[in-house]
């Protein structure tokens, strides 16, 4: 069957330019999907709204309530923060860009920012260490690789972009 | 998302109400180094009215009971629902920090 994609834009809760749209495969059984997109200024302000909508849409897809409560939100904060503070050195010119497509197999979350990235795996020092547990700073990242099933970085164009992606339980 | 201070007998109680992330960790924090600046030692943070907590908000509970141990006072946590307790798992910071299962217990361990 020959399949259409639809979309709805919404008003966004967002005060700068952004965007939301929900595309939805004409199937309403297994290949059902919704899409959010949404790009926010670099303000740490925007982090819990653009969790929220994320969030709503696992819920419609029936991730589980640990999934909703600790997994998605740790998450994507630690992403959103990340691609806000690091990548956009805090720079409320630039913007993050915010993708995530939920099935009711799983959540293919994307940030993408404005600056050069980094190394994955030269990015991580356990913050469980004794002599890690008293520092302030370095569980972001652990938190997003505990708490997702995949987080990689992703080649962009322009900026940098890590993809994450949680496997409904 | 908020915190509201109360006393309880020698104890300073912090609610956490929302969530504690990196956008608002700095006014928790600042809340407590102000009552810590008019001599309060005995620290209690609940959390029964939270929703989640990020590694920024992780850190700066690390941080502030750093600050209250060199003080000379103490830090107790209470009331983490089974997802914050997670959390605190698999960061290992459940051996970090004293947490209470209920306020009243936090209360009597000082």
């Amino acid at each position: 069957m020959e399949r259409f994609r639809r979309t709805a834009s919404r008003r966004c809760p967002l005060s700068y330019h952004s965007r939301m749209s929900t595309a939805l495969d004409g199937e309403q059984s297994r290949d059902d999907r919704r899409v959010v997109e949404v790009d926010i200024p670099s303000d740490v302000a925007f982090i819990e709204t653009v969790v929220e909508l994320v969030r709503r849409e696992c819920q419609v897809m029936a991730f589980t309530r640990r999934q909703i409560m600790l997994n998605v939100p740790v998450a994507l904060t630690e992403a959103l923060s990340n691609a806000i503070l690091r990548g956009n050195g805090d720079d409320p010119a630039k913007n993050v860009h915010v993708r995530a497509e939920v099935d009711t197999r799983r959540l293919i979350v994307e940030v993408g920012d404005e600056g050069v990235g980094f190394d994955l795996d030269m990015s991580e020092r356990d913050p469980t260490k004794p002599e890690n547990l008293n520092r302030e700073d370095g569980r972001g990242l652990y938190l997003m690789r505990k708490l997702m099933d995949r987080v990689e970085m992703v080649e962009v164009p322009r900026g940098s972009m890590v993809r994450m992606t949680l496997n409904r339980e | 998302m908020s915190f509201s201070i109360k006393r309880e007998g020698e104890v300073v109680v912090v609610d956490v109400e929302g969530q504690l992330i990196v956008g608002n960790r700095q006014e928790l924090k600042q809340k407590v180094l102000d009552e810590m600046e008019k001599g309060e030692k005995k620290f209690l943070i609940d959390f029964s009215q939270t929703g989640y907590i990020d590694s920024s908000g992780l850190g700066v509970l690390v941080s502030l009971s750093k600050k209250i141990r060199e003080q000379g006072g103490e830090l107790r946590l209470a009331n983490l629902n089974d997802d914050l307790k997670t959390l605190f798992e698999l960061t290992k910071l459940d051996t970090l920090f004293q947490i209470a299962d209920t306020r009243n217990r936090a209360l009597q361990s000082f």
